[in-house]
């Protein structure tokens, strides 16, 4: 027997150092923790951390400021892609993302999505679909799943009345602007694995400006859907995945398979100043 | 004094537009004023096709890349004034143009910028009104720019050009403005002035900026900013809004403009902004051509109002004559300014229509004649319509005194949950009729006896 010598310390998981050490407002068991650890891991990866505005949404998140140490904008109800678009035109060597839920992107701010997507703006969208309005008390989204029951549809969703969950990245993926668009979860270690990678994904998209990207991350709300913790996790892995399935819904990134990239700066960009024809600066 | 920030000048946005010699040249209005803007080092530009603003987006369309500078059609104006936030945010000097229908849509975002302080620059090309109205030139969105768009506590500084000159140097003041005090600025110009061509001298000016120390640039070796409105703590927002209020406070000292003619030997004096003024200018001619000694008072910044400054102008005449391209609105601060001075007339046309110089010479002889105009007239009032099957809430019945009589409170009744602080017990004070809370026949009928409408 040789006696082993115990390598160095090595360090191989650890807070990404633009997660803030504080108590979250967020409901024990809810899947916003998770998600801002993903997206603080990822940009921490690529590096992008001292160049990243962000654009808080409103409903549970609006205080993502307070989680994820970068510069924030604090945008409308819905308005989020578009407050993103005047930055990243004004800013394009930064790193722009927002932070949606699925009433503030899917519902109030249908239009501000779907054309930012359409015109290819260079910025990433973390969408949380957790089908319901959580901060308002837990009333019916347009995620909302038929027949489930929240606040504002006590007795189920009917599709008489208030018609059928809305795919909304499905309907973004549809769009040529849209260099990648993905659904994952939080549901278990594997999704959360695999939400990572689509961020990543989603995140260098913007970065090698080949266009719009969103990933939709299925999450959980044990206090709107009236559950446990555990409960609304088996509920997210059993049910919610039969109206959203998981997976790659766009990728026209360069160097994928469908569809084609146009990487670059759009026309109508402000350019740096360093960039500009000698003689314009003040 | 307030808590503005000094000036500083950002690096990176520090750009300057061709400097050319003035020249004497005929501009269309919406044209002339997209390169005033161009040159006073706008950045970016956000809009969507409205009449009668549109030339202003088609030459940003054009000049905007052109310089290497931002400009997107938005999908809507909610999405344009939003874009129009997150640029200013990022410190960047912005230009939103629309007109009373966009605009209506830019107030959700107006409040937000004014809350979370993001300066920029909106030029409503105003059409005639409510709805979708006509596209005829209009001043009808006085209200909307001076006392409303969004929602909360708050103002921004209005201007108002009355030539295209005078636009084209207001684009440089209103960035400055918008700048120094972190807040939108709104430059509210009409159809006629979006659509006529003049003569202008293209002298530019492109005033330092003044948002390094804010703006949102990416945390990278400092703390991370936040651009927000959200305060969710009452003594924290309360402590904002008194920051906002001291700002306001600031700006109606010293940034009130006003321009007077022909007020030295003046008997009676219109009260006109924009367009309306170079209608009054040239009845003002022809009134004084009859023997009426006329003068122009011509509010250019709305909000603030000259108040003062008008009220001391009133202490001097007979009368005033408010001319507005709409059915009476800054005619209610000219009111308020000189508070019952002297008799305060008004002349206005809507839809798109404009008076003419003689039909303002018409109410001059008017107010000159009876201290009125035409257009006051006596209002009689009749009883309001009925509440049916509420008899008890019948607004001429007095209401009924609450039994324990002291708690203004008690609607909600004994058993009702309040929260500790709206059960402060509120003293009763004796009312006149001795019955109920002046809600009374004898309260209404003086109120009835107290405002006959019209001026005197």
């Amino acid at each position: 027997m040789t006696a082993t010598v115990p390598a160095a310390p090595r360090v191989i998981y650890q807070r990404p150092a633009r997660l803030t050490d504080v108590s979250t407002r967020y409901c024990p068991g809810c899947g916003h923790g998770i998600i801002h650890r993903l997206v603080a891991e990822v940009l921490e990866d690529l590096g992008v951390d001292g160049r990243t505005i962000a654009v808080a949404p409103v409903g549970c998140s609006v205080f993502a400021y307070e989680y994820l140490g970068y510069d924030w904008c604090e945008a409308p109800h819905g308005r989020a892609p578009a407050v993103a678009t005047g930055i990243r035109r004004v800013r394009p060597d930064a790193f722009v993302l927002t932070y949606q839920g699925d009433g503030d992107l899917a519902a109030i701010g249908t239009g501000e999505i779907v054309h930012a997507a359409a015109r290819g703006e260079l910025i990433t969208a973390i969408f949380v679909n957790n089908g319901i309005y959580g901060m308002t008390g837990g009333q019916m989204a347009p995620t909302t799943l038929v027949g489930q029951r929240t606040t504002s549809s006590p007795t189920g969703r009917d599709v008489r009345a208030a018609g059928y969950p809305v795919p909304m990245t499905e309907m973004l993926a549809v769009l040529p602007g849209v260099a990648f668009a993905a659904r994952g979860s939080i549901a278990d270690p594997s999704a959360i694995g695999k939400t990572k990678a689509y961020i990543r994904k989603a995140c260098e998209a913007q970065i090698r400006g080949e266009g719009f990207a969103v990933v939709e991350v299925l999450s959980n709300c044990p206090v709107g859907w009236g559950m446990t913790a555990q409960e609304s996790i088996r509920y997210l892995q059993d049910v919610v995945v039969q109206t959203y399935p998981l997976g790659v819904l766009a990728d026209r990134r360069a160097g994928a398979q469908s569809g084609a990239a146009r990487p670059g700066t759009p026309p109508g960009t402000a350019r740096h100043a360093e960039n500009r024809p000698a003689g314009q600066e003040a | 004094m307030t808590t503005v920030p000094p000036p500083v000048e950002d690096p990176s946005f520090s750009l300057a537009g061709t400097r050319e010699p003035p020249r004497r040249v005929l501009m269309k209005g919406n044209e002339a004023i997209a390169e005033a803007a161009i040159q006073a080092g706008c950045d970016a530009y956000f809009g969507y096709p409205i009449t009668p603003q549109a030339e202003l987006l088609e030459w940003m369309a054009k000049r905007m890349p052109e310089e290497g500078r931002a400009f997107v059609q938005a999908e809507s104006e909610l999405g344009a004034i939003n874009m129009a936030l997150g640029a200013g945010a990022a410190g960047a000097r912005v230009l939103v143009s629309s007109s009373g229908p966009g605009v209506s849509l830019m107030a959700e975002a107006m409040s937000y910028m004014a809350g979370s302080e993001v300066p920029m620059v909106l030029i409503n090309v105003m059409r005639g009104g409510p709805g979708l109205g006509s596209i005829g030139p209009s001043q009808s969105d006085y209200f909307q720019a001076v006392k409303g768009h969004g929602h909360g506590d708050y103002r921004v500084p209005v201007l108002a050009p009355s030539s295209l000159g005078e636009a084209m140097e207001m684009v440089a003041t209103a960035f400055e403005l918008a700048e120094h005090y972190r807040t939108p600025v709104i430059i509210l110009a009409d159809g006629i002035m979006g659509q006529a061509m003049e003569p202008v001298e293209q002298h530019y000016r492109t005033p330092p900026r003044q948002t390094a120390s804010w703006a949102l640039t990416g945390a990278d070796g400092r703390e991370p900013r936040v651009v927000r409105s959200l305060h969710l703590a009452p003594e924290e927002l309360e402590e904002h809004n008194a920051h906002l209020q001291e700002k306001f406070r600031a700006i109606a000292e010293h940034e009130v403009r006003w321009a007077g003619e022909r007020l030295d030997d003046a008997d009676l004096v219109i009260v006109a902004y924009g367009t309306a003024a170079r209608v009054a200018r040239t009845a003002i001619a022809r009134a004084r051509a009859a023997g009426l000694r006329v003068g122009l008072f011509r509010p250019i910044s709305l909000w603030p109002f000259p108040s003062a400054e008008l009220a001391g102008v009133a202490d001097r005449t007979r009368g005033l004559l408010v001319v507005e391209l709409s059915a009476g609105q800054m005619v209610e601060d000219v009111r308020l300014a000189v508070a019952g001075k002297v008799p305060v007339a008004f002349e206005g046309r809507t839809g798109g229509m404009v008076p003419s110089p003689d039909e303002v010479v018409e109410a001059l002889r008017e107010l000159d004649a009876t201290g009125s105009s035409r257009r006051a007239r006596r209002v009689r009032r009749r009883p309001p319509i009925p509440v049916s099957g509420a008899d008890h809430m019948h607004p001429h019945e007095p209401m009924a005194e609450p039994e324990t009589g002291h708690d203004a409170l008690s609607i909600f009744g004994d058993d009702a949950w309040m929260p500790h602080w709206y059960t402060v017990p509120v003293p009763t004070h004796p009312t006149r009729n001795g019955r109920g809370r002046g809600h009374g026949r004898n309260g209404s009928a003086e109120r009835r006896r107290g405002d006959e409408g019209g001026t005197r």
